[in-house]
C-alpha cells in the first residue's frame, strides 16, 4: 500500500471537523492511520472548544463494532466528539427495517375486543377500533373509524407520532412513552364532538393533547405523510 | 346437507340456551328437521328448558367416546314432528370432547336434519372451541348491558378469525323498551355501532320466557307473547324471509288497536 494517497483526510469546516475515510484500503491500515493522525495533532484536541466529528465512510460497510472502535479512537481526544459515522453502504436486514419503519400498511376491519394489532411503520386503519381493542404502530395512526380502545403511536419512541381519527373517543391514547386517560388529561383545543380529532405531544413532550386535524396541520405545518 | 348453527355470547347469561332453545322450535314449527346439541358439558341445561330432562340416557360424551350410537343419544321431542337433542353430560367437563369429535358429530347430523342448533357454552376457552368447530354459521345473542356487548365483540373477532364460518349474526335479548327509551341503557343503534354485523332480531325482556322455562316449554310454543313473536321473526329470517324488526313500543298504538278490534293481528 503506497502511501501518496492519504487514508485519512481530515477537514475542517465551520460546524467541526470532517474525517473522510478512504474505502479502498484494508480497515486494519485505517485503523492504524487513523490513530496516528489523531496522535500528530494530539495538542489541538486537548484543550480549546469542543469539537464535532463527522466521519465520512465511503463505500465502506461499517459494522456496529467498527463503529464503535471509530468512536472509541476519537473519543480519547479530549475534545473531540462523533456527531455522525455515515456511510454510502447499509446491509439488506437494516434496508428492509427502514423501509418497513417508512411504510404506511392499511387495513379494512373492525378491530374487536381482545384483538391486538402491531404494526411497523405508519398504519392506516380503514374501520373501527372497539374499546377492548389495540393497536400499536411505530410510526403515525390513522383511523378511519371510530377510534375506542387503546392506540399508541410511535411504540419505539417517536415523540413526533400523532393518532389521528375520525371518531375519536378512546380508553387511552399512548403516545411514545406518554400515556393518557380518555379525555380528563389531556390537552384540550375547543372540539368537544371528537370528530375529525388529532392527537399529538405538546411542545414539552409530557402531555397528549388533541385537536381537529385541520388545525394541528395548520398550526405544526407538519405534512401528513399520506 | 342441513346447516349448523351455533348460538354463542361469550359472557353468561345473557339467553344462549333460551335462545337456542326457541330458535329450534321455530324451525320446528316451520316444519324443518331440527337437532339441537348442548355443548355445556358439566352445566347441561338445554334438556331442562326443552322439558326433556327425564327421558336422558345417553349424552354428548358417550356418542364421542363410541358407547353409544348417535341415534341412541337423541332425544326425539314428541310436541314436534322432527325435533331431537342431544343433551350434554353433566358428570364430565369441557375437555372431555375434542374439536375434532364434535366435528365427526355434526357432520353425520348434517346429512339427517336440515338444522343443527348449537348451545354454547360461555367463555371462551375449550367449550366455545368444541360448540363452534362443527358450525357453518354463528348467531351472537348480547342484552343491552356494556359488559355484555364488550364480550360479544370479542367472541365476533374470534368467530371471524374462521375462515370456514359465514360472518355472524346477531340477536339483542332482553330489551327494556322504557329504559331504551330513556337512555339508561344502549339502545339498538348504538350496539350496532359498535358490533357492525348484521342484526337477526330483537328480543323483549318477557317474564313470560322465565315461567315458560320453568314448566319446560320454550316460549315460542306460545304465540301470545311479544318474545314469541320475536323468536318466530328470527326463525323465518334465518330461513331466508325478510321480516321487518318488531316496534320497541311498549303501548300499542292507535292503529294496532283498532287492528285487534277488528280480529286482525
Amino acid at each position: 500500500m503506497s502511501k501518496t494517497q492519504p487514508l485519512v483526510t481530515i477537514k475542517g469546516t465551520k460546524d467541526g471537523l470532517i474525517l473522510s475515510l478512504n474505502d479502498m484500503c484494508s480497515y486494519h491500515h485505517l485503523i492504524a492511520e487513523l490513530r496516528e493522525k489523531l496522535s500528530v495533532n494530539k495538542k489541538h484536541y486537548q484543550e480549546g472548544p469542543l469539537i464535532s466529528v463527522k466521519v465520512q465512510g465511503g463505500n465502506r460497510y461499517l459494522s456496529k463494532e467498527q463503529r464503535a472502535e471509530i468512536t472509541e479512537i476519537i473519543r480519547s481526544q479530549k475534545k473531540l466528539f462523533v456527531a455522525d459515522i455515515e456511510t454510502n453502504v447499509m446491509t439488506k436486514d437494516e434496508c428492509e427495517e427502514k423501509q418497513r419503519k417508512g411504510q404506511l400498511t392499511s387495513l379494512t376491519q373492525v378491530v374487536r375486543s381482545g384483538q391486538v394489532l402491531e404494526i411497523e411503520g405508519d398504519f392506516l386503519l380503514i374501520g373501527d377500533v372497539n374499546p377492548g381493542a389495540k393497536i400499536t404502530a411505530t410510526g403515525n395512526i390513522y383511523v378511519l373509524g371510530s377510534l375506542g380502545g387503546i392506540a399508541h403511536a410511535g411504540v419505539e419512541g417517536d415523540h413526533d407520532a400523532i393518532i389521528a381519527a375520525s371518531l375519536m373517543k378512546p380508553t387511552q391514547l399512548r403516545i411514545g412513552d406518554v400515556i393518557s386517560r380518555s379525555t380528563d388529561d389531556m390537552i384540550e383545543y375547543g372540539n368537544p364532538e371528537q370528530t375529525m380529532a388529532c392527537a399529538f405531544l405538546d411542545s414539552s413532550y409530557k402531555k397528549i393533547a388533541i385537536d381537529r386535524i385541520q388545525s394541528y396541520f395548520k398550526r405544526s405545518k407538519q405534512l401528513a405523510r399520506l | 346437507m342441513g346447516e349448523a348453527i351455533v348460538v354463542t355470547s361469550g359472557k353468561g347469561g345473557v339467553g344462549k340456551t333460551t335462545t337456542s332453545a326457541n330458535i329450534g322450535t321455530v324451525l320446528a314449527l316451520q316444519g324443518k328437521k331440527v337437532c339441537l346439541i348442548d355443548t355445556d358439558i358439566g352445566l347441561r341445561n338445554l334438556d331442562v328448558v326443552m322439558g326433556l330432562e327425564n327421558r336422558i340416557i345417553y349424552d354428548l360424551v358417550d356418542v364421542a367416546d363410541g358407547r353409544c350410537k348417535l341415534n341412541q343419544a337423541l332425544i326425539k321431542d314428541k310436541r314436534f314432528d322432527d325435533l331431537s337433542l342431544l343433551p350434554a353430560a353433566q358428570t364430565r367437563d369441557k375437555s372431555a370432547v375434542s374439536p375434532e369429535q364434535m366435528k365427526e358429530i355434526i357432520d353425520e347430523l348434517k346429512r339427517d336434519y336440515d338444522y343443527i342448533v348449537i348451545d354454547c357454552p360461555a367463555g371462551i376457552e375449550q367449550g366455545f372451541k368444541n360448540a363452534v368447530a362443527g358450525a357453518d354459521m354463528a348467531i351472537v345473542v348480547t342484552t343491552p348491558e356494556i359488559s355484555s356487548v364488550r364480550d360479544a365483540d370479542r367472541i365476533i373477532g374470534l368467530l371471524e378469525q374462521d375462515d370456514r364460518l359465514k360472518s355472524p349474526r346477531l340477536i339483542i335479548n332482553r330489551i327494556r323498551s322504557h329504559m331504551m327509551k330513556n337512555g339508561d341503557m344502549l339502545d339498538v343503534d348504538e350496539i350496532m355501532n359498535v358490533l357492525a354485523i348484521d342484526l337477526l332480531g330483537i328480543v323483549k325482556d318477557d317474564d313470560a320466557v322465565i315461567s315458560a322455562a320453568n314448566k319446560g316449554e320454550p316460549i315460542s310454543l306460545n304465540p301470545s307473547t311479544a318474545a314469541s313473536i320475536a323468536y318466530r321473526n328470527i326463525g323465518r329470517r334465518i330461513l331466508g324471509e325478510s321480516v321487518p324488526l318488531m316496534s320497541l313500543d311498549d303501548k300499542p298504538s292507535f292503529i294496532v288497536k283498532i287492528k285487534r278490534l277488528l280480529g286482525m293481528r
